[in-house]
Protein backbone atom coordinates (compact mmCIF):
# COMPACT_ATOMS: atom_id res chain seq x y z
CA UNK A 1 0.00 0.00 0.00
CA UNK A 2 2.89 2.39 0.56
CA UNK A 3 5.03 1.13 -2.10
CA UNK A 4 1.65 2.49 -4.09
CA UNK A 5 1.77 5.75 -2.47
CA UNK A 6 5.60 6.39 -3.55
CA UNK A 7 5.60 4.77 -6.73
CA UNK A 8 2.63 7.72 -7.33
CA UNK A 9 4.40 10.87 -6.45
CA UNK A 10 4.46 12.96 -9.86
CA UNK A 11 8.27 14.07 -10.71
CA UNK A 12 9.06 17.81 -10.55
CA UNK A 13 9.73 19.99 -13.58
CA UNK A 14 8.76 20.67 -16.91
CA UNK A 15 6.75 17.39 -18.80
CA UNK A 16 8.11 17.09 -22.28
CA UNK A 17 5.83 14.65 -23.37
CA UNK A 18 4.12 16.53 -26.32
CA UNK A 19 7.18 17.39 -27.86
CA UNK A 20 8.19 13.94 -27.88
CA UNK A 21 4.42 13.49 -29.45
CA UNK A 22 4.71 16.10 -31.65
CA UNK A 23 8.01 15.02 -33.30
CA UNK A 24 6.52 11.60 -33.10
CA UNK A 25 3.62 12.86 -35.90
CA UNK A 26 5.75 14.83 -37.28
CA UNK A 27 8.10 11.87 -38.28
CA UNK A 28 5.33 10.07 -39.29
CA UNK A 29 3.81 12.39 -41.74
CA UNK A 30 1.03 14.16 -39.78
CA UNK A 31 0.51 17.94 -39.21
CA UNK A 32 1.61 19.74 -35.71
CA UNK A 33 -1.71 19.94 -33.65
CA UNK A 34 -2.29 24.16 -33.47
CA UNK A 35 -0.41 26.29 -30.84
CA UNK A 36 -3.26 27.91 -29.09
CA UNK A 37 -2.72 32.20 -29.36
CA UNK A 38 -4.80 35.04 -28.50
CA UNK A 39 -6.04 37.37 -31.12
CA UNK A 40 -6.32 41.24 -30.09
CA UNK A 41 -6.47 44.36 -30.95
CA UNK A 42 -4.34 47.28 -29.16
CA UNK A 43 -3.13 50.69 -30.43
CA UNK A 44 -1.60 53.75 -28.98
CA UNK A 45 -1.46 57.23 -30.34
CA UNK A 46 0.93 60.84 -29.49
CA UNK A 47 -1.32 63.88 -28.87
CA UNK A 48 -0.88 66.94 -28.76
CA UNK A 49 -0.96 67.06 -24.63
CA UNK A 50 -0.11 62.95 -24.11
CA UNK A 51 -0.75 59.83 -25.56
CA UNK A 52 -3.86 57.69 -25.76
CA UNK A 53 -3.58 54.03 -25.79
CA UNK A 54 -6.86 51.84 -27.01
CA UNK A 55 -7.70 48.13 -27.03
CA UNK A 56 -10.37 45.56 -27.77
CA UNK A 57 -11.94 43.43 -24.58
CA UNK A 58 -11.81 40.06 -26.30
CA UNK A 59 -10.01 36.95 -24.70
CA UNK A 60 -9.90 34.00 -26.83
CA UNK A 61 -9.11 30.33 -26.08
CA UNK A 62 -8.60 28.74 -29.42
CA UNK A 63 -12.02 29.06 -31.28
CA UNK A 64 -13.63 30.05 -27.76
CA UNK A 65 -14.40 33.94 -26.63
CA UNK A 66 -13.26 33.05 -23.08
CA UNK A 67 -14.29 36.56 -21.82
CA UNK A 68 -16.55 39.04 -23.68
CA UNK A 69 -15.10 42.26 -21.42
CA UNK A 70 -11.75 41.63 -20.22
CA UNK A 71 -9.18 44.14 -19.71
CA UNK A 72 -5.84 44.79 -21.80
CA UNK A 73 -4.99 48.26 -20.80
CA UNK A 74 -2.74 47.80 -17.55
CA UNK A 75 -1.10 49.82 -15.05
CA UNK A 76 2.82 50.44 -14.92
CA UNK A 77 2.55 53.89 -12.86
CA UNK A 78 1.30 56.85 -12.30
CA UNK A 79 2.61 58.40 -15.98
CA UNK A 80 2.02 54.98 -17.92
CA UNK A 81 -0.04 52.66 -19.43
CA UNK A 82 0.80 49.28 -21.22
CA UNK A 83 -1.56 47.71 -23.56
CA UNK A 84 -1.17 43.74 -23.96
CA UNK A 85 -1.40 41.58 -26.62
CA UNK A 86 -0.38 37.57 -26.75
CA UNK A 87 -0.80 34.86 -24.06
CA UNK A 88 -3.04 36.75 -21.35
CA UNK A 89 -1.41 35.40 -18.42
CA UNK A 90 2.40 36.35 -19.94
CA UNK A 91 0.99 40.09 -20.32
CA UNK A 92 -0.19 40.26 -17.21
CA UNK A 93 2.81 38.91 -14.93
CA UNK A 94 4.85 40.91 -16.65
CA UNK A 95 3.71 44.08 -16.34
CA UNK A 96 2.47 43.60 -13.01
CA UNK A 97 6.34 42.52 -11.98
CA UNK A 98 7.83 45.89 -14.26
CA UNK A 99 4.88 48.02 -12.47
CA UNK A 100 6.65 46.93 -8.89
CA UNK A 101 10.56 47.81 -10.31
CA UNK A 102 9.14 50.91 -11.97
CA UNK A 103 7.86 52.06 -7.91
CA UNK A 104 10.52 50.41 -6.64
CA UNK A 105 13.07 52.71 -8.69
CA UNK A 106 10.40 55.74 -8.28
CA UNK A 107 10.48 55.40 -4.33
CA UNK A 108 14.65 55.18 -4.42
CA UNK A 109 15.13 58.02 -6.25
CA UNK A 110 12.43 60.32 -5.26
CA UNK A 111 11.28 61.47 -8.85
CA UNK A 112 8.64 60.62 -11.49
CA UNK A 113 10.07 57.59 -13.72
CA UNK A 114 10.68 57.76 -17.59
CA UNK A 115 9.16 56.14 -19.97
CA UNK A 116 12.12 55.09 -21.58
CA UNK A 117 13.26 53.48 -18.11
CA UNK A 118 9.99 51.43 -18.67
CA UNK A 119 10.84 50.77 -22.06
CA UNK A 120 14.23 49.19 -21.12
CA UNK A 121 13.06 47.32 -18.09
CA UNK A 122 10.28 45.73 -20.21
CA UNK A 123 13.02 44.81 -23.20
CA UNK A 124 15.49 43.70 -21.43
CA UNK A 125 13.19 41.45 -19.48
CA UNK A 126 11.68 39.79 -22.76
CA UNK A 127 15.15 39.07 -24.47
CA UNK A 128 15.75 37.45 -21.09
CA UNK A 129 13.30 34.97 -22.12
CA UNK A 130 14.20 34.39 -26.38
CA UNK A 131 10.64 34.83 -26.93
CA UNK A 132 9.20 32.06 -24.79
CA UNK A 133 7.20 35.08 -22.76
CA UNK A 134 4.51 35.82 -25.51
CA UNK A 135 3.75 39.75 -24.54
CA UNK A 136 3.53 42.24 -27.48
CA UNK A 137 3.15 45.08 -25.76
CA UNK A 138 2.01 49.17 -26.84
CA UNK A 139 3.44 51.48 -23.98
CA UNK A 140 2.37 54.71 -23.79
CA UNK A 141 3.16 57.80 -21.23
CA UNK A 142 4.01 61.26 -20.37
CA UNK A 143 7.16 62.13 -18.53
CA UNK A 144 9.23 65.29 -17.72
CA UNK A 145 10.94 65.08 -21.64
CA UNK A 146 7.74 64.26 -23.47
CA UNK A 147 5.22 62.41 -24.70
CA UNK A 148 6.46 58.59 -25.77
CA UNK A 149 4.64 55.71 -27.11
CA UNK A 150 6.98 52.57 -27.42
CA UNK A 151 6.67 48.89 -29.56
CA UNK A 152 7.71 46.29 -27.48
CA UNK A 153 8.18 42.78 -29.04
CA UNK A 154 8.20 39.23 -27.20
CA UNK A 155 12.13 38.57 -28.61
CA UNK A 156 13.20 42.27 -27.08
CA UNK A 157 13.01 44.80 -29.57
CA UNK A 158 11.27 47.76 -29.52
CA UNK A 159 10.59 50.73 -31.65
CA UNK A 160 9.58 54.64 -30.70
CA UNK A 161 6.88 55.83 -32.71
CA UNK A 162 4.30 58.55 -32.96
CA UNK A 163 1.61 55.88 -33.38
CA UNK A 164 1.66 51.98 -32.75
CA UNK A 165 -0.82 49.14 -33.01
CA UNK A 166 0.16 45.58 -31.96
CA UNK A 167 -1.94 41.76 -32.00
CA UNK A 168 -3.58 40.19 -34.82
CA UNK A 169 -5.65 43.09 -35.53
CA UNK A 170 -2.58 45.38 -35.87
CA UNK A 171 -3.70 45.20 -39.82
CA UNK A 172 -6.53 47.17 -39.65
CA UNK A 173 -6.06 49.55 -37.28
CA UNK A 174 -2.62 50.19 -38.97
CA UNK A 175 -4.76 50.86 -41.75
CA UNK A 176 -6.77 54.02 -39.91
CA UNK A 177 -3.69 55.71 -38.60
CA UNK A 178 -2.21 55.60 -41.45
CA UNK A 179 -4.68 57.12 -43.52
CA UNK A 180 -5.70 59.96 -40.66
CA UNK A 181 -2.92 60.58 -38.25
CA UNK A 182 -1.14 63.52 -38.14
CA UNK A 183 1.22 65.95 -35.53
CA UNK A 184 -0.23 67.79 -33.06
CA UNK A 185 -4.17 66.58 -32.94
CA UNK A 186 -6.62 67.31 -30.23
CA UNK A 187 -7.62 65.08 -27.45
CA UNK A 188 -11.47 64.64 -29.41
CA UNK A 189 -9.34 63.65 -32.48
CA UNK A 190 -7.42 61.58 -31.02
CA UNK A 191 -9.72 59.84 -28.89
CA UNK A 192 -11.80 59.17 -31.89
CA UNK A 193 -8.96 58.17 -34.03
CA UNK A 194 -8.11 55.68 -31.90
CA UNK A 195 -11.49 54.53 -31.15
CA UNK A 196 -11.79 54.02 -35.25
CA UNK A 197 -8.95 51.83 -34.88
CA UNK A 198 -9.64 49.88 -32.46
CA UNK A 199 -13.47 49.40 -34.20
CA UNK A 200 -11.28 48.64 -37.43
CA UNK A 201 -9.94 45.71 -35.88
CA UNK A 202 -13.09 44.59 -33.61
CA UNK A 203 -15.17 44.17 -36.45
CA UNK A 204 -12.28 42.91 -39.31
CA UNK A 205 -10.36 40.76 -37.52
CA UNK A 206 -12.17 37.68 -35.69
CA UNK A 207 -9.55 37.47 -32.82
CA UNK A 208 -10.77 40.97 -31.64
CA UNK A 209 -14.20 42.06 -30.47
CA UNK A 210 -16.40 43.40 -27.92
CA UNK A 211 -16.10 46.90 -26.60
CA UNK A 212 -13.29 49.39 -26.60
CA UNK A 213 -11.18 50.78 -23.59
CA UNK A 214 -9.11 53.97 -23.85
CA UNK A 215 -6.82 55.06 -21.50
CA UNK A 216 -5.65 59.39 -22.16
CA UNK A 217 -2.40 59.88 -20.32
CA UNK A 218 -1.90 64.13 -20.07
CA UNK A 219 0.86 65.85 -18.41
CA UNK A 220 -0.25 65.64 -14.84
CA UNK A 221 -3.86 63.92 -15.08
CA UNK A 222 -5.01 60.25 -16.59
CA UNK A 223 -8.20 59.37 -17.95
CA UNK A 224 -8.97 55.59 -17.88
CA UNK A 225 -11.58 55.07 -20.15
CA UNK A 226 -12.85 51.70 -19.72
CA UNK A 227 -15.60 50.57 -21.97
CA UNK A 228 -15.33 53.92 -23.68
CA UNK A 229 -17.55 52.43 -26.48
CA UNK A 230 -19.91 49.35 -25.94
CA UNK A 231 -19.46 48.13 -29.43
CA UNK A 232 -21.51 44.97 -29.89
CA UNK A 233 -24.56 45.68 -27.50
CA UNK A 234 -26.71 42.07 -27.69
CA UNK A 235 -29.55 43.49 -30.11
CA UNK A 236 -33.12 44.00 -28.91
CA UNK A 237 -35.91 41.04 -30.04
CA UNK A 238 -38.70 42.58 -31.48
CA UNK A 239 -41.35 39.81 -31.72
CA UNK A 240 -42.27 37.22 -28.85
CA UNK A 241 -41.56 33.91 -30.24
CA UNK A 242 -42.87 31.20 -28.17
CA UNK A 243 -46.01 29.82 -28.75
CA UNK A 244 -49.15 30.87 -26.81
CA UNK A 245 -50.80 28.57 -24.43
CA UNK A 246 -53.63 27.16 -25.95
CA UNK A 247 -51.94 26.71 -29.39
CA UNK A 248 -52.31 22.80 -28.99
CA UNK A 249 -55.78 21.97 -28.94
CA UNK A 250 -56.14 19.00 -26.60
CA UNK A 251 -58.10 16.40 -27.80
CA UNK A 252 -59.48 14.42 -24.72
CA UNK A 253 -59.33 14.60 -21.14
CA UNK A 254 -59.78 12.10 -18.88
CA UNK A 255 -57.83 9.48 -20.75
CA UNK A 256 -54.82 11.16 -21.20
CA UNK A 257 -54.19 13.09 -17.90
CA UNK A 258 -53.39 11.18 -14.98
CA UNK A 259 -52.04 12.33 -11.76
CA UNK A 260 -49.21 10.11 -10.25
CA UNK A 261 -47.75 10.57 -7.14
CA UNK A 262 -43.94 10.27 -7.33
CA UNK A 263 -43.37 7.66 -4.82
CA UNK A 264 -46.27 5.31 -6.39
CA UNK A 265 -45.00 5.74 -9.63
CA UNK A 266 -41.38 4.66 -7.85
CA UNK A 267 -42.78 1.73 -6.45
CA UNK A 268 -44.27 0.95 -9.31
CA UNK A 269 -40.80 0.57 -11.47
CA UNK A 270 -38.78 -0.60 -8.74
CA UNK A 271 -40.53 -2.28 -5.78
CA UNK A 272 -40.09 -1.54 -1.90
CA UNK A 273 -36.66 -3.03 -2.14
CA UNK A 274 -34.82 -1.48 -4.67
CA UNK A 275 -35.74 1.55 -3.65
CA UNK A 276 -34.20 1.18 -0.40
CA UNK A 277 -31.12 -0.21 -1.26
CA UNK A 278 -30.43 3.01 -4.11
CA UNK A 279 -31.19 5.08 -0.89
CA UNK A 280 -28.41 3.17 0.94
CA UNK A 281 -26.11 3.10 -1.90
CA UNK A 282 -26.06 7.00 -2.66
CA UNK B 1 -9.50 29.82 -40.97
CA UNK B 2 -6.41 31.02 -38.99
CA UNK B 3 -5.48 34.34 -41.22
CA UNK B 4 -2.55 35.43 -38.32
CA UNK B 5 -0.52 32.29 -39.60
CA UNK B 6 -0.65 33.27 -43.19
CA UNK B 7 0.49 36.88 -42.33
CA UNK B 8 3.18 35.58 -39.80
CA UNK B 9 3.03 37.75 -37.52
CA UNK B 10 3.42 35.77 -34.54
CA UNK B 11 5.66 33.02 -34.79
CA UNK B 12 8.55 34.96 -36.51
CA UNK B 13 10.77 37.18 -34.59
CA UNK B 14 11.02 41.04 -35.53
CA UNK B 15 14.05 41.34 -37.90
CA UNK B 16 15.47 43.73 -39.79
CA UNK B 17 15.62 42.69 -43.57
CA UNK B 18 17.98 45.54 -44.14
CA UNK B 19 20.20 47.20 -46.49
CA UNK B 20 22.99 48.92 -44.78
CA UNK B 21 26.55 50.53 -45.61
CA UNK B 22 29.24 52.58 -44.59
CA UNK B 23 32.45 54.67 -46.51
CA UNK B 24 35.56 55.88 -45.07
CA UNK B 25 36.73 59.27 -45.88
CA UNK B 26 39.34 61.73 -45.07
CA UNK B 27 38.05 62.81 -41.81
CA UNK B 28 35.60 60.84 -40.70
CA UNK B 29 32.71 58.24 -42.16
CA UNK B 30 29.33 58.31 -43.82
CA UNK B 31 26.97 55.65 -42.70
CA UNK B 32 23.71 54.56 -44.43
CA UNK B 33 20.75 52.43 -43.82
CA UNK B 34 17.30 52.01 -45.07
CA UNK B 35 14.32 52.17 -42.20
CA UNK B 36 12.59 48.76 -43.07
CA UNK B 37 11.59 46.51 -39.72
CA UNK B 38 9.29 43.59 -40.74
CA UNK B 39 7.77 40.53 -39.29
CA UNK B 40 7.26 37.65 -42.02
CA UNK B 41 5.15 39.71 -44.20
CA UNK B 42 4.40 42.91 -42.17
CA UNK B 43 6.16 45.64 -42.18
CA UNK B 44 6.18 46.32 -38.46
CA UNK B 45 7.88 49.82 -38.96
CA UNK B 46 9.06 51.63 -42.10
CA UNK B 47 10.98 54.73 -40.07
CA UNK B 48 13.42 52.61 -38.54
CA UNK B 49 16.44 53.87 -37.63
CA UNK B 50 18.93 51.43 -37.80
CA UNK B 51 22.03 53.94 -37.32
CA UNK B 52 21.86 53.80 -33.60
CA UNK B 53 24.46 55.43 -31.39
CA UNK B 54 27.30 53.80 -28.97
CA UNK B 55 28.87 57.31 -28.36
CA UNK B 56 29.03 60.60 -29.36
CA UNK B 57 31.44 59.25 -32.47
CA UNK B 58 31.10 55.99 -32.87
CA UNK B 59 27.55 54.76 -34.46
CA UNK B 60 26.45 51.02 -35.34
CA UNK B 61 24.74 49.50 -38.47
CA UNK B 62 21.99 47.08 -37.12
CA UNK B 63 21.13 44.24 -39.15
CA UNK B 64 19.41 40.42 -38.48
CA UNK B 65 17.33 40.22 -35.50
CA UNK B 66 16.28 43.58 -33.89
CA UNK B 67 15.86 42.18 -30.59
CA UNK B 68 19.50 40.65 -30.72
CA UNK B 69 21.40 43.67 -32.56
CA UNK B 70 19.32 46.40 -29.92
CA UNK B 71 20.37 44.19 -27.03
CA UNK B 72 23.86 44.16 -27.87
CA UNK B 73 24.36 47.69 -29.03
CA UNK B 74 22.66 48.53 -25.61
CA UNK B 75 24.93 46.59 -23.75
CA UNK B 76 28.40 47.89 -25.67
CA UNK B 77 27.03 51.58 -25.26
CA UNK B 78 26.22 51.23 -21.95
CA UNK B 79 29.93 49.60 -21.62
CA UNK B 80 31.56 51.91 -23.76
CA UNK B 81 30.26 55.13 -21.47
CA UNK B 82 31.57 53.79 -18.23
CA UNK B 83 34.64 53.59 -19.42
CA UNK B 84 34.44 56.95 -20.93
CA UNK B 85 33.43 58.03 -17.39
CA UNK B 86 36.47 56.48 -15.72
CA UNK B 87 38.71 57.34 -18.00
CA UNK B 88 37.89 60.76 -19.20
CA UNK B 89 38.61 59.96 -22.27
CA UNK B 90 36.61 59.22 -25.86
CA UNK B 91 36.32 55.64 -26.64
CA UNK B 92 38.15 54.42 -29.69
CA UNK B 93 36.10 52.62 -32.53
CA UNK B 94 38.70 49.65 -32.25
CA UNK B 95 37.57 49.18 -28.51
CA UNK B 96 33.86 49.64 -29.57
CA UNK B 97 34.40 47.44 -32.48
CA UNK B 98 36.31 44.59 -30.72
CA UNK B 99 33.68 44.54 -27.88
CA UNK B 100 30.73 43.91 -30.41
CA UNK B 101 33.00 41.06 -31.92
CA UNK B 102 33.34 39.95 -28.48
CA UNK B 103 29.68 39.42 -28.32
CA UNK B 104 29.14 38.37 -31.36
CA UNK B 105 31.60 35.51 -31.84
CA UNK B 106 31.13 34.36 -28.15
CA UNK B 107 27.52 34.26 -28.92
CA UNK B 108 27.34 33.14 -32.50
CA UNK B 109 25.44 30.18 -32.39
CA UNK B 110 22.13 32.04 -30.12
CA UNK B 111 22.65 35.47 -31.98
CA UNK B 112 21.26 36.53 -35.50
CA UNK B 113 23.51 39.88 -36.30
CA UNK B 114 25.01 41.54 -39.14
CA UNK B 115 26.95 45.04 -37.46
CA UNK B 116 28.81 47.37 -39.01
CA UNK B 117 30.97 49.95 -36.36
CA UNK B 118 31.57 52.91 -37.66
CA UNK B 119 33.20 56.31 -36.37
CA UNK B 120 35.89 59.04 -35.63
CA UNK B 121 38.43 58.84 -33.40
CA UNK B 122 41.46 61.02 -32.24
CA UNK B 123 44.24 58.17 -33.12
CA UNK B 124 42.84 56.92 -36.20
CA UNK B 125 40.26 59.10 -38.00
CA UNK B 126 37.33 58.08 -39.44
CA UNK B 127 37.13 53.61 -39.55
CA UNK B 128 34.58 51.24 -40.70
CA UNK B 129 34.43 47.81 -38.86
CA UNK B 130 32.35 44.81 -40.57
CA UNK B 131 31.54 42.04 -37.66
CA UNK B 132 29.64 39.88 -40.40
CA UNK B 133 27.37 36.71 -38.62
CA UNK B 134 29.83 34.23 -37.41
CA UNK B 135 31.50 36.72 -35.57
CA UNK B 136 34.50 38.01 -37.77
CA UNK B 137 36.36 41.27 -37.04
CA UNK B 138 37.74 43.15 -40.02
CA UNK B 139 38.35 47.10 -41.13
CA UNK B 140 37.43 48.31 -44.19
CA UNK B 141 37.02 51.29 -46.16
CA UNK B 142 33.99 50.19 -47.67
CA UNK B 143 31.31 47.33 -46.53
CA UNK B 144 27.99 46.70 -47.20
CA UNK B 145 25.99 44.29 -45.13
CA UNK B 146 22.21 42.96 -45.01
CA UNK B 147 19.44 41.24 -46.69
CA UNK B 148 19.85 44.19 -49.51
CA UNK B 149 23.43 44.21 -49.48
CA UNK B 150 23.61 41.48 -52.19
CA UNK B 151 22.33 43.45 -54.58
CA UNK B 152 24.64 45.94 -54.59
CA UNK B 153 28.13 44.10 -54.65
CA UNK B 154 29.28 45.00 -58.24
CA UNK B 155 27.83 48.78 -57.83
CA UNK B 156 29.70 49.46 -55.52
CA UNK B 157 32.65 47.63 -56.22
CA UNK B 158 32.34 49.33 -59.95
CA UNK B 159 31.89 53.09 -58.14
CA UNK B 160 33.96 53.24 -55.37
CA UNK B 161 37.06 55.15 -55.19
CA UNK B 162 39.52 55.92 -52.68
CA UNK B 163 39.80 59.29 -50.94
CA UNK B 164 36.21 60.58 -52.11
CA UNK B 165 35.42 63.93 -50.27
CA UNK B 166 32.27 63.82 -48.03
CA UNK B 167 29.77 65.04 -50.37
CA UNK B 168 30.94 62.25 -53.07
CA UNK B 169 30.51 59.70 -50.07
CA UNK B 170 26.94 60.75 -48.96
CA UNK B 171 25.60 60.57 -52.73
CA UNK B 172 27.81 57.03 -53.14
CA UNK B 173 26.05 55.75 -49.72
CA UNK B 174 22.67 57.14 -50.71
CA UNK B 175 22.44 55.76 -54.83
CA UNK B 176 23.63 52.37 -53.50
CA UNK B 177 20.63 52.27 -50.73
CA UNK B 178 18.46 53.37 -53.37
CA UNK B 179 19.38 50.70 -55.34
CA UNK B 180 19.48 48.14 -53.10
CA UNK B 181 15.68 49.01 -51.66
CA UNK B 182 14.70 48.99 -55.43
CA UNK B 183 15.61 45.33 -55.55
CA UNK B 184 15.20 44.19 -52.39
CA UNK B 185 11.75 43.20 -50.66
CA UNK B 186 12.79 43.52 -47.19
CA UNK B 187 14.43 46.95 -47.62
CA UNK B 188 12.37 49.82 -48.19
CA UNK B 189 11.52 53.43 -46.50
CA UNK B 190 13.45 56.03 -46.57
CA UNK B 191 17.63 56.35 -46.72
CA UNK B 192 18.77 57.40 -43.70
CA UNK B 193 22.66 58.61 -43.87
CA UNK B 194 24.85 59.56 -41.03
CA UNK B 195 28.10 62.03 -41.02
CA UNK B 196 30.46 61.07 -37.98
CA UNK B 197 33.54 63.56 -37.63
CA UNK B 198 35.32 65.06 -35.33
CA UNK B 199 32.41 67.56 -34.76
CA UNK B 200 30.06 64.54 -33.89
CA UNK B 201 27.44 63.41 -35.97
CA UNK B 202 25.43 64.94 -38.85
CA UNK B 203 21.84 63.26 -39.97
CA UNK B 204 20.47 63.14 -43.27
CA UNK B 205 17.06 61.61 -44.67
CA UNK B 206 16.63 60.65 -48.26
CA UNK B 207 12.50 60.65 -48.74
CA UNK B 208 11.34 58.89 -52.44
CA UNK B 209 13.53 56.48 -52.62
CA UNK B 210 11.80 53.86 -54.67
CA UNK B 211 11.05 56.46 -57.56
CA UNK B 212 12.11 59.91 -59.13
CA UNK B 213 15.07 61.82 -57.23
CA UNK B 214 15.82 62.04 -53.65
CA UNK B 215 14.78 65.03 -51.46
CA UNK B 216 17.19 66.02 -48.95
CA UNK B 217 16.23 67.02 -45.51
CA UNK B 218 18.46 68.65 -43.21
CA UNK B 219 18.35 67.53 -39.16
Amino acid sequence: MNMELVRNVPKGGFNFDNCKRNEMLLSSGFQHPKTVKTGTTIAGIIFKDGVILGADTRATEGPIVSDKNCSKIHYLAKNMYCCGAGTAADTEMTTDLIASQLEMHRLNTGRQVPVVAANTLLKQFLFRYQGHISAALVLGGVDKTGSYIYCIHPHGSTDKLPYATMGSGSLAAMSVFESRWKPDMTEEEGKLLVRDAIAAGVFNDLGSGSNIDLCVIRKDSVDYLRNYELANLKGKRHGDYRFKPGTTELVGKEEIIEVVPFEAFHKKLYGDETAEAMEVGA
Amino acid sequence: MDFSQDYGIHDNAVSTGTTIMAVEFDGGVVIGADSRTSTGLFVANRVTDKLTRITDKIYCCRSGSAADTQAIADIVAYSLNYHENQTGQDPLVAEAASEFRNYCYNYRDSLLAGIIVAGWDKRNGGQVYSIPLGGMLKRESVTIGGSGSSYIYGYVREAYRPQMNKEDCVAFVVKAVKHAIYHDGSSGGVVRIGIITEDGIERRVFFNTESGNPVEIGN
